[in-house]
């Protein structure tokens, strides 16, 4: 495809994603949703990446207490470790790595769910049964990100600190009491707040991409391998730079409040 | 009472529809027929608003569909109940689930009326006691009859039956015409058919339109039409190809 072709579809899909955004807003604010379906997905996308998130959460931990050390140990600040392990977990690696893993565990499983429903006419049905796809479909989905994603991201920080603490202390061989002292002095409740909402903004990104792509999945076998590799894709590109952007923003915003 | 006029749409370059106008009085049977890739899948999901014409109109009741923003067409859709052609029934549900998803969230229902209501309906298309299986675990013809029985169990005033036969044994289609015509008969609903089975069309048309060429080739009282002499007819009605290709 040539380039104008490519950036004139680029542009559409924009404008599409951000209909749906707006249809979604709407209903959400008309309160149409199910309880018991926003429950389901909670459950989905919270619960069955708990693997998943503890893993990267623990081992990122580990892995950057481990580097921190070497490099503080020449200047003697070993005791600083655990501080940079907290600081950059809750403001950076927590919600990126947590929002990364989940849009490639569950954005991939609502752009495959949502397709396979659209090539198997099961959209159509839906519609013909007076129920509006954004309703049924799209909002649990979001809602159910946007709680979660904060949740898991907590949890990523608390085991990545936690791990990071263990290799400190038991491998590397620093002062515990230290480590512990600093770390809490160095990290401030700004760290995590701008944490929990690049978090939550991730969980829309992750839901919205994956929705979208489902949705208007092409046809056959072939659409929804496409729209589910295009999901993740999207949604972890989109995920790197809106935490760029977030970063600079956040960081004005909280470190001269 | 559902009237269409000069309606046309295309697929990229291919037109599928090239200017069709019909009524359907209420309460009518009509039998929709045509050759296999013609546009009659295509012309139902205009009817109900599935899909929107390039131009033309569609009025249920008066009121024209084309244009209206989804949530508009929630309420249309309220008096259509609709058979996909391949069922499209909900695979991550079971088959009562499926049956039952129009009354998910009515509060005036409880739990146990649902339920009897799902068995009289799966009763009616003959598959009593599979409420707990999955689409998967049914065959072709089965997951049709619960796709109709999903379409029909909140008594709409147009039921939109898309090749209701197709892939059922001639004992199950039979039985399928008579609920067809007992539904139309008990709640009376207009009834729109599409078919490929002659058999089918002559037992529940009180009238046959025939989709040729883009266009509305005939339409006529089924007694009319299967007496017609018009070769395009009785090609279709006889089941005869046009011997133009040889290859052996
Ligand atoms: N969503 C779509 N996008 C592109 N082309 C389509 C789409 N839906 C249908 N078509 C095309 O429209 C034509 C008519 O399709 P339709 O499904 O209405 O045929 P039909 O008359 O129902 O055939 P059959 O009797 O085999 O079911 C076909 O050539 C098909 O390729
Ligand atoms: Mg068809």
């Amino acid at each position: 495809m040539n380039f104008r072709g490519w950036i004139a579809d680029w542009i559409e899909g924009l404008g599409r994603l951000a209909m749906l955004t707006r249809e979604a807003v709407a209903s959400l604010f008309t309160f149409k949703v199910a309880w018991s379906d926003l429950l389901y997905q909670v459950y989905f996308v919270g619960v069955k990446s708990q693997s998943v998130v503890l893993i990267t959460g623990a081992f990122t931990g580990m892995v950057l207490g481990a580097q921190t050390y070497f490099q503080f140990h020449k200047v003697r600040m070993d005791t600083a470790t655990l501080a940079v392990v907290s600081v950059s977990m809750c403001s950076e690696l927590g919600p990126v790595l947590t929002g990364l893993m989940v849009a490639g565990r569950v954005g991939a499983a609502i752009a495959a769910e949502l397709g396979t429903m659209k090539v198997t006419e099961q959209i159509d049905a839906l519609r013909t049964l007076a129920t509006h796809p954004v309703d049924y479909l799209v909002v649990p989905r979001l809602v159910a990100l946007h709680i979660a994603l904060p949740l898991l991201t907590i949890e990523a920080i608390a085991v990545g600190i936690g791990a990071g603490y263990l290799v400190g202390v038991y491998l590397l061989d620093i002062d515990s009491t230290y480590l512990w002292i600093n770390m809490l002095k160095y990290t401030t409740s700004s760290d995590l707040t701008i944490g929990l909402i690049k978090s939550f903004i991730f969980g829309g990104i992750v839901a919205l991409i994956g929705c979208y792509k489902g949705i208007s999945c092409g046809e056959g076998a072939e659409g929804v391998g496409r729209a589910t590799t295009e999901a993740v894709v999207y949604s972890s590109i989109t995920i790197l730079i809106t935490n760029f952007f977030l970063t600079l923003t956040l960081g004005r915003i909280f470190h001269t409040l | 009472m559902i009237e269409v006029r000069d309606l046309k749409k295309s697929f990229g370059p291919n037109r599928i529809l090239d200017g069709l106008s019909f009524e359907i009085p209420r309460g009518e049977s009509l039998v929709i027929i045509g050759r296999s890739g013609g546009g009659k899948s295509v012309l139902l999901k205009h009817l109900i608003g599935l899909l929107m014409p390039d131009s033309g109109a569609v009025l249920i009741d008066g009121k024209n569909i084309v244009g209206m923003n989804e949530r508009e067409l929630l309420s249309v859709r309220g008096k259509f109940g609709m058979l996909f052609q391949g069922a499209a029934l909900f695979d991550s549900m079971t088959v009562a689930e499926n049956v039952a998803f129009a009354f998910r969230h009515s509060p005036e229902m409880t739990v146990r009326e649902i339920q009897s209501k799902v068995g009289e309906v799966l009763e009616m298309v003959d598959l009593p006691g599979t409420e707990n299986k999955k689409p998967s675990e049914l065959s072709g013809g089965m997951r049709k009859r619960v796709g109709l029985a999903r379409a029909i169990i909140y008594h709409p005033e147009i039921v939109l039956y898309d090749e209701p036969t197709t892939g059922l044994d001639p004992i199950v289609s039979d039985s399928i015409d008579k609920l067809i015509l007992r539904v139309r008969d008990c709640l009376d609903v207009t009834t729109i058919v599409v078919t490929h089975d002659m058999r089918s069309a002559r037992t529940v048309g009180q009238r046959i339109l025939m989709l040729h060429d883009k266009k509305v080739y005939a339409a006529a009282p089924t007694d009319q039409f299967f007496q017609s002499q018009d070769p395009v007819i009785r090609r279709f009605i006889d089941g005869v190809s046009d011997a133009k290709e040889h290859y052996f």
